[in-house]
């Protein structure tokens, strides 16, 4: 199955592999068919507890009062934890990295904000004495507005679903409501393309459904430490947020992972380990937070939902001339990753083509849903699903091959990205031919010739003159078509609606030439708060 | 507080245990019951078992078929003389659940679960129920009408006519996974013939209602014609008529309407 | 609150535990008897990852009152090693890349096993119909499925 094109980039690469193309065991295959590797829950403690959450029925409500006085008498209950308990009941995850505010509790205090949320914990000798304490507590709810849709999370008067962020927006830089990326004018490109095509894509919340749930058991170890057995796929990240949330130093814990029952992005959110701990510390006793399998999948964190709307320039050729995008991610209630996911789909844009007019306005959205998380390639996958179905529009509007117009699109080495960067070592046109050939799909000799080593650079390396503001729309060509059909256009489309929200300043001018080397990392990040 | 489990011997007696506790559930194959317990269900706290043999019996020599409550899919499946019920059996669940799950329990599976009781109620099956007071059977599709006031009950047995032909009977299950999967919708439709023409209709459909429950109006469609072409389609346009299914992960209401006709006109049509 | 006695055979040894009224044997046989390899994951009968040979059958024992298996014979992936040596299919898994987290290995082998131990030459639908109740999120299913083939063939050595 696998199989290394030696033909391509030959010259770049030493072909004296050694692991590369062998077939090698996995160090944990012999634990694996023997049932004997260690996931965090095949830890058997003495006198160990068990803790369950009470989760919030409402989507968006203030808390008038939380009884627990049937909940204490229950038998087996050896502890109900509050927001009150925990040291530092307020954080977000990119903390550690200084980036962004603390805005999600441990456990709901005044208000909760998503269907779900945990508003104490119960530790009991047993699940069953848990769960039976659970159905004993009396929560008074006062419910609220409620808002699901990213966009009308956004419209003026909308309910303000997390404090921290009022404007329902990730705010970047202390500043901005949102990642922008503006490359040339898109707009005075769109007036002059031969058709535009503006598509709107959207992507549902996805569970990882990991086989094992997230979970973690901790213990009082016999030095002042806590031992803790966890699921977390991102174990230095979970011991500093224990740490933080629990206001002491890391040394207090010691961690044991790494055998993880399917993680995929869902066990990075460090959601069981703060709690199992404070439990351990307040009952003295090993102390263990599983997810049930419902809790898995209603309430711990997806990949998040998006809604993107792409607008595009293209002339008859197959040129893309402008592409203009504006993304909205469903952070949920709360920030965990989605502003990194942002981030990162910004970055992304416009995809792997060159196109000398990129606009592109990325939001991360809070709403009254389940707060999301990281899933493989979060913030560019639904970016690039929008991407490659508006190609496959694209060329058939233009009435070309979809891999043609694909290579014809390609970046190539010496092109200049929307982001101001070179584009090296790009490889789209040879994965695009090698997928045509495995295909068995005709493509043009002209096209099989093509390389991400030719015709790149020159009049496509130049950095386009760039104006921070919008200007007025001028009006639209006749013969412009914005439906992909093939067919003329029988109506036409209504202008697409500005965002939403006021802009943001305009950011001071960046230095044109690219930057390199110890700035990498703040591509991702941009500038970082101090 | 634990949870008490009551096994007795005979049917009578659990019957007795569990029309006497509210909290009581009694338990078969399993996958209701534990699961409900392993969710942390809190209201149940009294389990009831039989190990009564009568509960496991088939009988399925003559025409009249007789399955013991607790008779798995698994054993449907393993009885030669049962092969118009393989179909449904084959449906549910992989190997372990099948190998579990019991035709009493089906009746009380919620959608997406319960595809045996479709099949079933095509067939017009007679549920043999134990209550407090004695035993005695209810037509199924009164059943399943009063099915959230059936939990006191234990029910022993359900039996139904053997079809006519293979033919006659048709079953059929919509599911996103193959081969295991819950249920979009199920469908199941006894057609016996006489004279060339259909006469005594059923079609049930899961997962189009709070509980299984028949298409009337495509079965007054079907009545009385031979199945060519136009009484197909009149039967598959009107099988949607007196549903009322929900949304949950696996479809919505919205495309469960739009999709039960298509799959009663295969159905009837004998598509794949 | 009484304890329930119950004595079963785990893997050919004979147990004896005491367990609460209501646990199900995939907690009897993790909590009580220390046996780690059936795994908890979904409690619904959905995942396949608990799965166990009871009396030869595959059973899911997260759905299994545990004193229902009182007498019977209870096998899970700890007895399948044959001494020293890896079960075929263990082989067989182990040298098709049949695992990646591992999770849903021990289920995955027990319904194999229960597919191999009645039908030791099965079609590739058989295989697959045999795994059907068991979920596997990471690597896919076709090196699983021929992996219990190569085992079936006998292309694999214990």
């Amino acid at each position: 199955m696998l199989e290394l094109r030696k033909d391509i980039f030959a010259d770049e690469r030493d072909d004296n592999l050694k692991e590369i193309g062998k077939g090698t065991q996995r160090q944990d295959m012999l634990g694996h068919v023997t049932g004997t590797s260690s996931y965090f829950n095949d830890h058997k403690l003495q006198g160990m507890l068990h803790l369950k959450v009470v989760r919030s029925t409402q989507a968006h409500a203030r808390l008038r009062r939380i009884d627990t006085t049937e909940a204490e008498r229950s038998a087996g209950v050896r502890r109900i934890i509050r927001g009150a308990d925990v040291p530092r009941n307020l954080n977000t995850l990119l903390s550690l990295i200084n980036f962004g505010k603390d805005d999600e509790p441990s456990l709901a205090v005044d208000k909760v904000r998503y269907k779900g949320e945990p508003i104490l914990a119960i530790v009991a000798d047993s699940e069953r004495e848990a769960f039976e304490a659970i159905a004993k507590v009396k929560i008074d709810y006062e419910p609220l507005p409620t808002v699901f849709d990213v966009e009308d999370a956004l419209k003026p008067g909308a309910p303000v679903v997390n404090e921290t962020y009022p404007k329902n927006t990730f705010t970047y830089h202390d500043v901005y409501d949102h990642q922008r990326l503006r490359f040339g004018d898109a707009d005075a490109a769109l007036a002059t393309a031969d058709h535009v095509l503006e598509q709107r894509y959207q992507m549902s919340p996805i569970e990882h459904a990991p086989t094992e749930t997230n979970g973690a058991i901790a213990a009082p170890d016999t030095n002042g430490r806590y031992v803790v057995y966890t699921s977390t796929q991102a174990l230095f990240f979970s011991v500093d947020t224990c740490a933080k949330i629990l206001d002491v130093p890391s040394n207090t814990f010691h961690f044991i992972g790494g055998t993880v029952g399917g993680g995929f992005g869902g066990k990075v959110d460090t959601l069981t380990e703060p709690l199992a701990i404070l439990g351990a510390m307040l009952t003295g006793r090993p102390v263990r937070y599983v997810f049930g399998r419902e809790e898995e999948m209603q309430y711990g964190p997806p990949r998040g939902a998006e809604r993107i709307y792409i607008k595009d320039g293209v002339m008859r050729d197959g040129r893309i001339v402008a592409r203009k995008i504006r993304a909205y991610f469903d952070s949920g209630a709360y920030t965990r990753l989605s502003s990194y996911a942002a981030v990162k789909c910004a970055a992304h844009l416009p995809g792997p083509y060159t196109i000398p007019n990129v606009y592109g306005d990325v939001y991360c959205v809070f709403t009254n849903r389940t707060p999301a998380t990281a899933m493989r390639g979060f913030g560019v996958t639904a970016m690039d699903f929008a991407i490659e179905c508006q190609m496959d529009k694209l060329a058939n509007l233009v009435g070309m091959d979809p891999m043609e117009f694909r290579i014809l699109n390609a970046y190539r080495d010496g092109d200049m990205k929307a982001h101001r960067r070179e584009a090296k070592n790009t490889a789209l046109i040879e994965c695009v031919q090698v997928a045509a050939e495995k295909a068995k799909w005709p493509i043009r000799d002209e096209f099989k010739r093509a390389s991400s080593r030719k015709d790149g650079g020159g009049s496509r390396a130049a950095i386009p003159v760039t104006q921070a503001d919008s200007r007025a729309r001028p009006a639209v060509p006749s013969q412009q078509r914005t439906s992909y059909d093939r067919l003329p256009p029988t109506v036409t489309r209504e202008p697409p609606r500005e965002p939403p929200s006021p802009a943001p300043p305009p950011p001071s001018p960046r230095p044109a030439a690219p930057s390199h080397g110890a700035t990498r990392f703040s591509s991702v990040f941009g500038t970082r708060r101090r | 507080m634990a949870v008490t489990v009551k096994t007795f011997t005979s049917a009578g007696e659990a019957a007795g245990a569990l029309s006497s506790d509210r909290s009581a559930r009694y338990l078969g194959g399993g996958t209701l019951v534990m699961r409900a317990l392993n969710e942390g269900d809190v209201s149940i706290s009294t389990v009831v078992r039989a190990s009564d043999q009568a509960l496991t019996r088939i009988d399925a020599s003559g025409p009249r078929v007789t399955l013991g409550a607790g008779v798995t899919f698994a054993r449907v499946l393993a009885e030669r003389d049962l092969a118009f019920l393989h179909a449904p059996a084959r449906s549910i669940g992989g190997p372990a659940v099948r190998n579990m799950g019991t035709v009493g329990g089906n009746l009380f599976a919620p959608s997406p679960y319960g595809d045996f009781t479709v099949a079933l109620l095509a067939l017009d099956a007679t549920v043999a129920v134990q209550g407090g007071f004695g035993a005695h059977n209810i037509p199924i599709e009164e059943f399943l009408q009063g099915r959230d006031r059936q939990a006191g009950t234990l029910v022993l047995s359900v039996s139904c006519t053997r079809p006519a032909s293979a033919d006659a009977f048709r079953y059929r299950k919509i599911a996103r996974i193959k081969p295991k999967g819950g249920a979009v919708i199920t469908l199941a439709a006894h057609l016996p013939v006489s004279g060339g023409r259909i006469a005594g209709a059923r079609i049930a459909l899961g997962s189009m209602a709070p509980t299984q429950i028949r298409a009337r109006a495509a079965e007054r469609a079907l009545e009385g014609r031979s199945l060519d072409a136009a009484t197909i389609a009149a039967a598959a346009s009107a099988a949607g008529e007196g549903t009322s299914p929900s949304d949950n992960a696996l479809g919505s209401a919205w495309y469960r309407r739009e999709i039960v006709g298509v799959h009663l006109r295969r159905l009837l049509s004998g598509q794949e | 609150m009484s304890k329930i006695p119950l004595q079963f055979r785990h893997n050919g040894r004979d147990i004896a535990i005491f367990v609460d009224g209501g646990t199900n044997l995939l907690v009897a046989l993790r909590e009580l008897i220390g046996d780690m390899t059936p795994k908890f994951g979904c409690g619904q009968g959905g995942c396949g990852t608990c799965s166990v040979l009871i009396d030869g059958e595959l059973h899911l024992s997260c759905l299994t009152l545990a004193e229902t298996v009182a007498g019977r014979s209870v096998e899970t992936l700890d007895g399948m090693r044959q001494g020293p040596n890896l079960h075929p299919l263990q082989r067989a898994f182990a040298d098709h890349f049949a695992a990646q987290c591992g999770y849903c290995t021990p289920g995955m082998l027990m319904a194999a096993k229960a597919l191999l131990d009645r039908n030791p030459s099965p079609s590739r639908d058989e295989v697959i119909e045999a795994i059907s109740g068991n979920i596997c999120r990471c690597t896919g299913y076709e090196p699983i499925i021929n992996a219990i083939l190569a085992a079936a063939g006998g292309r694999v050595s214990a």
